[in-house]
C-alpha cells in the first residue's frame, strides 16, 4: 500500500471549474467552432491528399488550394431533398443520426489544447481546455460508446437489409475494438498515475509515451481505425458490399450528419492519441526544450497540437489510400485473437516492470538481463514456429483441394495448354 | 438536486416506456436512456469513476449486445401479447408486488450511520479511493467475482464450440475450387457481371448487354427474377416491345415520336440518335432476354 501511494501522482485538478460561466460559454463554443472548421478542412485534406496518392489534382479551384470545396459541397447536401423510406421506424430514423453527432462533440470537453493561459483583455488565467476530471479518458470512452448507439440505431431504423448489416456489422466491431483500445490505455495510465488528461500531458514533459509505451501506440492506433469506421476497417459502410451500410437509406442534412460524426470521430481519436502518447500540446523535443523556451506557454501550444492531431488524421488518409477492406472474418479475428491476448500480455509485463522499477533495493541491470532473455526466448521461438509452419503448409496446400481430391490446373491442357517441358500430370479419378 | 429533479422524472418515464413499448428495440433504447440517466445520477453524486463505468460496460457493451441480439432476431418483431405460459400475468404481478414488499421493508429496516461526506470518505479522490478498497478490505469479494466470470466465459465457450469436422475452406482452396469448376463447367471464373448499366437503364433489373448485343445470362440476380416483386424482366418485356414499337413507328414518321411514349425509361442512345438505331439488335435483346427469364423459372 506505500508502494502505491508513491507511484500515484497527486493529481492537481484545482486549475479546473473556476471559469465564470461565459468563459465557459466561449470555450464550448470554440470547440465547436474549431471542430466543425476541422472537419471541413479534413474532408479537403483527405481529398488532396488522396489524389496527390492517385497522381491527380483533387479539387483546387473553389477557393485557394481549393479549400472552399468542402464548404460548397456541404451546403449543397443540406439543401438536397431529404427523403424518409415508408420501412423506416420514423422516430428512431430521425434521433439516430443526432445520437451519433452529438457525443462526437462532447468528447472534445475533456481534451487539452493547451497549458493555462491568460484570458486576453482581462486579468484572468484558465487552462486551455473545457474541462477535466480524474477520469476523463474514461470519460471519453463512455462518450464514444454512446455514440455507436447513432450508427447502430440508424441502421436497424432504416428498414432496409444493407443498412442493417451495416448496423449489425458496426455494433460488433466497436464493441470488439473498444476492448483493445481500452486495454491500451491501461499502461499510460500505470505510467501517468491518473486518468485525467491534463495530468497524462505534464506526466509527459521527460519523455512522451509514445516512445516507452510502443506496443500500446500501436495497439490504440490499430483500434482507432476500426473504432471510427475508416479505410482498412470501413465494414459497416462497405460500398462493395452493403452500399453504403448503415447510412444507405439516409440523404441530405441526415446524411451530413452521419459524416460530420465520422470526421469529428476522427478528429477525437486523433487528438485523445496526441494527448495520450505524443505529449499533448507540448512541443516536440529540440523545439520545446533547447530551441526556444517559451514554445510551451501561451497560445502556442495550440498550434503543436493541431499540428499532432492533423499529423494523426494524414495517417488515417494515407491507410485509406494504401490498404484494402478487411474481410469481415479476419477483421474480427485480428481483433479478438491478435490485439487482445497481445494487450493484455502487455499489460501484465507494464505492471511487473512499473512495481519492480518503483519498488526499491532492485537493481535495474538484471531487469534489462531478463527482458533480453525473454526476447531472445520470444525471437527463438517464432523461428521454431515459421519452421514448422512452413514445414506443414505444403503439404495442406498444394494440389489438394477441399474435397481431398488431386487438382491440376493445367489437366486436359484446359485453360491453358500444359508446357511443353513439362510432363502432364492428369488428373485422378473423380 | 436540480440535476435529480430534472432526471427523475425522465427516468421514470423511460422505465415505464420499457414495458410498455411494443418493439423490443424501442425497450431497449429506453432502457439506455433509463442507464445514461442513472450514469448520470453517479456524476451529480461525485463518483465519476462509477459515471464512466456505468456507460462504458453497461450502455456500451451490455445493452448493444442485446441490440444486437434483438437486431439478428427481427427487423420489426413487435411482441406477442399471447400468453405463452399460463397465467404468467398474474403471477408475474404477484411476485412484483411480493418484491416490492420485500423490498420496502429492507429498505425500511436499514439505518444509516451519522454522514461523514465524501471528502472524509475518499481524500484521495474518488478513484484511488475505490482501488483501495477493492483491492484491500473486499479483496475476496472482488476475486471471487472475477473467478465467477471466468467460469461464466468459459462455459459459454464451451457451450458454443463446435468440433470442426473437414477442413477449413481457406482463399486457395477456393480459388482452386473455382478453376476446376471453370475447367468442368466453364463456370466463369470471375464474379458475376453487373446489371446493365449501358443497356438501358442502370437498374439492377436489368441485364447488361453483351458486345453482340443479346443479354448477359447472370447479370441479373435471380433472387430478383423469381420474387417479381419490383419491375422485373415481365415489365421489362413489354418496354422492349414498347420502345421497338416506337422505334419503328419513328422510322416510318421520322419525327414526332416523344420520348415519354417510349416506356418511360431513360433511353440515351435511342432518343439521342435514331439514325444509329438498329430493331433487330433490339428484338435480339428482347429474346435473349426472354430466354434468360424463361431459364431462370424453369
Amino acid at each position: 500500500m506505500t508502494g502505491s501511494t508513491t507511484i500515484l501522482a497527486s493529481e492537481d485538478l484545482s486549475a479546473f471549474g473556476q471559469d465564470p460561466w461565459w468563459l465557459v460559454m466561449i470555450k464550448a463554443v470554440l470547440i465547436f467552432v474549431v471542430l466543425v472548421l476541422l472537419t471541413l478542412f479534413n474532408i479537403w485534406f483527405e481529398r488532396r491528399v488522396v489524389a496527390r496518392m492517385q497522381h491527380r489534382p483533387g479539387p483546387n479551384v473553389h477557393g485557394p488550394f481549393g479549400l472552399l470545396q468542402s464548404l460548397a459541397d456541404g451546403v449543397k447536401l443540406a439543401l438536397k431533398e431529404d427523403i424518409i423510406p415508408k420501412a423506416a421506424d420514423k422516430v428512431v430514423y430521425l434521433l439516430a443520426p443526432v445520437v451519433a453527432v452529438i457525443p462526437a462533440f462532447l468528447a472534445f470537453a475533456v481534451i487539452p489544447f493547451g497549458p493555462v493561459v491568460d484570458v486576453p483583455f482581462t486579468d484572468r488565467v484558465t487552462p486551455l481546455q473545457l474541462t477535466d476530471m480524474p477520469v476523463a479518458v474514461l470519460f471519453i470512452l463512455a462518450i464514444a460508446s454512446i455514440g455507436i448507439y447513432g450508427i447502430v440505431l440508424g441502421g436497424w431504423s432504416s428498414g432496409s437489409t444493407y443498412s442493417l448489416l451495416g448496423g449489425l456489422r458496426s455494433s460488433a466491431q466497436m464493441i470488439s475494438y473498444e476492448v483493445a483500445m481500452g486495454l491500451a490505455l491501461v499502461a499510460v495510465f500505470l505510467y501517468a498515475g491518473s486518468m485525467s488528461t491534463s495530468e497524462i500531458v505534464r506526466a509527459q514533459e521527460e519523455l512522451w509515451f509514445g516512445l516507452i509505451l510502443i506496443p500500446s501506440f500501436v495497439i490504440y492506433m490499430i483500434a482507432m481505425v476500426g473504432e471510427t469506421n475508416r479505410a482498412p476497417f470501413d465494414l459497416p459502410e462497405a460500398e462493395g458490399e452493403l452500399v453504403g451500410g448503415f447510412h444507405t437509406e439516409y440523404s441530405s442534412l441526415k446524411f451530413a450528419l452521419f459524416y460530420l460524426a465520422e470526421y469529428i470521430n476522427m478528429a477525437t481519436v486523433s487528438a485523445l492519441a496526441t494527448t495520450l502518447f505524443l505529449g499533448g500540446w507540448q512541443a516536440p523535443y529540440p523545439l520545446g526544450g533547447p530551441i526556444w523556451e517559451g514554445a510551451n506557454e501561451g497560445f502556442w501550444p495550440v498550434l503543436w497540437f493541431l499540428g499532432k492531431v492533423v499529423a494523426f488524421i494524414f495517417v488515417f488518409i494515407w491507410l485509406r489510400g494504401t490498404l484494402p477492406r478487411l474481410r469481415y472474418d479476419q477483421f474480427m479475428r485480428f481483433g479478438w485473437k491478435r490485439l487482445i491476448p497481445i494487450a493484455l500480455v502487455w499489460i501484465v509485463a507494464v505492471a511487473t516492470i512499473r512495481s519492480i522499477s518503483t519498488s526499491d533495493g532492485f537493481d535495474r541491470t538484471y531487469l534489462l538481463a531478463a527482458i533480453a532473455v525473454i526476447a531472445v526466448l520470444f525471437v527463438g521461438l517464432f523461428f521454431f514456429g515459421s519452421d514448422e509452419e512452413a514445414a506443414e503448409e505444403p503439404a495442406a496446400d498444394v494440389g489438394a483441394d477441399a474435397d481431398g481430391h488431386d487438382f491440376d490446373a493445367f489437366a486436359g491442357g484446359y485453360p491453358v495448354p500444359p508446357m511443353s517441358s513439362a510432363t502432364p500430370t492428369r488428373a485422378k479419378e473423380r | 438536486m436540480i440535476g435529480f429533479w430534472i432526471l427523475a422524472p425522465v427516468m421514470v418515464a423511460a422505465a415505464l416506456g420499457v414495458l410498455f413499448a411494443r418493439k423490443a428495440v424501442h425497450a431497449a433504447l429506453l432502457l439506455a436512456v433509463v442507464m445514461i440517466g442513472l450514469a448520470i445520477m453517479y456524476a451529480i453524486q461525485d463518483a465519476p469513476f462509477l459515471f464512466a463505468v456505468q456507460i462504458i460496460v453497461y450502455t456500451g457493451a451490455i445493452l448493444m449486445l442485446f441490440l444486437f441480439v434483438l437486431m439478428l432476431v427481427g427487423v420489426d418483431a413487435s411482441d406477442s401479447v399471447v400468453e405463452t405460459i399460463r397465467r404468467q400475468r398474474v403471477l408475474s404481478i404477484l411476485v412484483g408486488v411480493l418484491f416490492g414488499v420485500v423490498l420496502a421493508l429492507g429498505v425500511a429496516q436499514v439505518s444509516v450511520g451519522a454522514v461523514t461526506g465524501l471528502d472524509g470518505a475518499q481524500p484521495e479522490g474518488n478513484v484511488p479511493a475505490l482501488a483501495q478498497l477493492l483491492f484491500s478490505r473486499y479483496v475476496f469479494a472482488f476475486e471471487a467475482t472475477s473467478a465467477l466470470l471466468i467460469t461464466a466465459a468459459i462455459g459459454a465457450m464451451v457451450l458454443a464450440h463446435r468440433e470442426r469436422v473437414e477442413p477449413k475452406v481457406g482463399q486457395p482452396e477456393r480459388a482452386a475450387q473455382r478453376m476446376r469448376e471453370y475447367a468442368e463447367h466453364g463456370r466463369s471464373l470471375t464474379p458475376m457481371p453487373t446489371p446493365g448499366v449501358f443497356a438501358r437503364h442502370n437498374a439492377v433489373d436489368t441485364p447488361a448487354l453483351l458486345p453482340d448485343g443479346t443479354a448477359a445470362e447472370g447479370s441479373v440476380s435471380r433472387v430478383l427474377v423469381a420474387r417479381g416483386t419490383i419491375r422485373s424482366a415481365p415489365g421489362l418485356v413489354d418496354d422492349v416491345a414498347v420502345v421497338s414499337g416506337s422505334v419503328g413507328g419513328r422510322e416510318e414518321t421520322t419525327s414526332g415520336v416523344k420520348p415519354a411514349e417510349a416506356g418511360g425509361g431513360p433511353s440515351g442512345p435511342i432518343a439521342g440518335d435514331p439514325s444509329s438505331l438498329r430493331p433487330d439488335d433490339e428484338t435480339i435483346d428482347e429474346q435473349g432476354l426472354g430466354d434468360q427469364r424463361r431459364g431462370d423459372r424453369g
